[in-house]
């Protein structure tokens, strides 16, 4: 008996040293993270190519507005959206107890994409207007889907999910490709397609404010139930027998971490592969269960966003959009993980 | 005798199915016993196991958990109340063995929890009773189907449940694993728990079932002590192909004739 309780002090032990080192680790990003979003602040194409000397910015006023009124909204809309598309991600990944899942799974991104692009051929670029339409339309997407697998008769509840998922999002591209067929060539169709390739470049306060105070409630809210998440990983009748009201916890969840990828898309455009890859590296770093790995994706997700924007704005005299750095370096990142033989998961 | 489940008429029928599934079912599971659900493929185990872990619901007749209606029980009290050992569990995530037991402590911890150090100390408790403290620390995804199963097991104790529902836990293990989990189940209804499971081996009964239910095309055939229960006419009529039985030392075997 004695013996047994020194082993069972020795694993708890063991436990406890492993959650220590997810600790340090996350506090170590949080660390880079400020750091990174320091030198952004400073660099730039203001005064000149590079980085700013923290000193001139009492002596320069218009460096001063710079930094504080257009590169720091800037900054914190990357960090809030790649924390929100990284949390999404993960989310959506462990409710479908599929590790090759991102919101564009449930047509979540086809509809506001398909909604943005709807506003902006009918009202012009207005931002509250491709902001309002994109969370709707990709929130109906969620709920045609949602609805449409419950009438499926076919299949358990995930693959009916991800049939009528992709039912949906097929309609929602559709839709997308016919407006860009009526869309004026020398207004709607050039702002659609910048829109479709993703960036932060007109990000200000006005916009930073009207999508953050929802990403930051949709992060709260995931932060404060990611023990919870994993077990709605569990095989359903499982996860019930374990007192989770299953449906209803997993419509919450999916609701929340949809609404923080619409915010996201409706003010930055399609930014692709951050939801997709950050969770898997994350889960690297953190181990599987949510606890750290779901912080530790928001984490992640808010360094790579922000790393790919400073790199997109500054980088060359002409900005590179971020859509377009963050696919080329997902896609690379996720050839490599595939690729290598300890794969997070068995598919 | 003080039953833990207790059924009256249950009948269940699938949505868009013309026959039930389950028809007319009285049955007691008894407390502090060991009863075993014996029947033929499809003759209902599944949907009955269903109905008692309140995954579906009957569509006549009612069921009591520890003389309450089990339709009066919370998701939280059910939960540690009750606890299920599923036959097999795709693991798509690397999640160590004790984290995954310590999913079993979910209806102790309010929704915005995390386990605390007495959970951890309960999923030890619980790794240990099964045996594979060498393990704890290993990716669930790394394990061998036996090792599973003890893992499944482990997750189930650790929900402290009066009663333990097992789908055919010893189908898919060879016989140094069967053994060992008779073993547990022995253990684990010397200490009180209620266990109820489904197989198709009766000689699996006959090794740790006090009491056997069996049923054919939905309906209870035959319910009582395990004694009664593994004769070959009762076997034989069960399964449409003649059974005998034999003993070897104390224990009984059963055994297709051909």
């Amino acid at each position: 008996m004695t013996m047994d309780q020194n082993t069972g002090s020795a694993q708890a032990f063991r436990y406890s040293t492993r959650i220590g080192i997810y600790r340090y680790r996350l506090l170590a990003f949080a660390l880079l993270l400020v750091v990174l979003a320091g030198v952004a602040l400073l660099a730039g194409r203001y005064p000149s190519a590079g980085v700013a000397n923290p000193l001139h910015l009492l002596e320069d006023a218009l460096l001063a507005k710079v930094v504080l009124n257009v590169r720091l909204p800037r900054i914190l809309l990357a960090i809030t959206g790649g924390a929100s598309l990284a949390a999404a991600g993960f989310v959506f990944q462990m409710l479908f107890a599929n590790p090759l899942v991102e919101p564009g799974f449930l047509g979540v991104s086809q509809g506001a994409a398909f909604g943005a692009a709807a506003a902006i051929t009918l009202f012009g670029f207005s931002a509250l207007a491709v902001q309002v339409s994109a969370s709707l339309f990709g929130l109906l997407a969620l709920a045609t889907s949602y609805w449409l697998a419950k009438r499926f008769r076919f299949g358990g509840w995930i693959l009916r999910l991800v049939l009528s998922g992709i039912a949906v999002g097929a309609m929602f591209s559709a839709g997308l490709s016919i407006i860009k067929l009526v869309a004026d060539p020398t207004t709607s169709l050039q702002d659609i397609t910048f829109w479709m390739m993703g960036g932060l470049w007109n990000s200000t306060w006005k916009t930073a404010w009207s999508v953050m105070p929802v990403m930051w409630t949709a992060l709260a809210v995931l932060f404060a139930i990611r023990w919870r998440i994993n077990l709605l990983s569990l095989d359903e009748r499982t996860a019930h027998a374990i007192g989770i009201s299953v449906s209803r916890e997993k419509s919450l969840v999916l609701f929340v971490a949809t609404i923080a990828t619409t915010a996201i898309i409706s003010v930055a455009g399609l930014i692709g592969w951050v939801g997709l890859i950050i969770p898997h590296l994350a889960r690297r770093l953190f181990g599987a269960d949510a606890r750290f790995a779901l912080p530790g994706s928001m984490l992640l997700g808010a360094l790579f966003l922000l790393a790919c924007d400073t790199v997109g704005r500054t980088l060359l005299s002409s900005e590179i959009p971020l859509g377009v750095l963050t696919s080329l370096i997902g896609a690379v990142l996720f050839i490599i993980i595939l690729t290598r033989p300890q794969t997070e998961a068995k598919l | 005798m003080k039953c833990a489940y207790r059924l009256e008429q249950v009948t269940y029928t699938y949505p868009l199915r013309e026959n039930p599934a389950v028809s007319g079912l009285d049955l007691c599971i008894p407390e502090g016993k060991t009863t075993v659900l014996l029947g033929p493929n499809g003759a209902g185990k599944s949907t009955l196991m269903d109905l008692l872990l309140r995954w579906r619901k009957p569509d006549h007749g009612s069921i009591h958990l520890f003389d309450a209606p089990l339709a009066t029980y919370s998701k939280r009290s059910l939960g540690r109340t009750v606890s299920l050992v599923p036959q097999e569990e795709g693991a798509r995530f690397s999640f160590t063995v004790l984290e995954y037991v310590l999913f079993g402590r979910s209806p102790y911890l309010h929704e915005l929890a995390s386990p605390t150090h007495a959970d951890v100390e309960i999923a030890h408790t619980s790794i240990a009773q099964v045996g594979i403290e060498e393990i704890a620390h290993r990716p669930i995804t790394t394990l061998s189907g036996g090792e599973h199963q003890l893992v499944l097991l482990a997750r189930a104790l650790a929900q402290q449940p009066r009663v333990l529902l097992l789908d055919e836990p010893t189908s898919s293990l060879d016989p140094g694993n069967t053994a060992k989990v008779i073993r547990i189940l022995r253990q684990l209804s010397e200490q009180g728990i209620t266990l109820f499971f489904t197989t198709h081996d009766p000689t699996v009964a006959a090794d740790c079932a006090h009491h056997v239910a069996m049923i054919s095309h939905s309906e209870l055939l035959f319910s009582g002590p395990v004694e009664e229960a593994l004769t070959p006419p009762l076997l034989s009529k069960l399964y449409g192909t003649p059974m005998e039985t034999f003993r070897h030392g104390n224990r009984l075997m059963v055994a297709r004739v051909h």
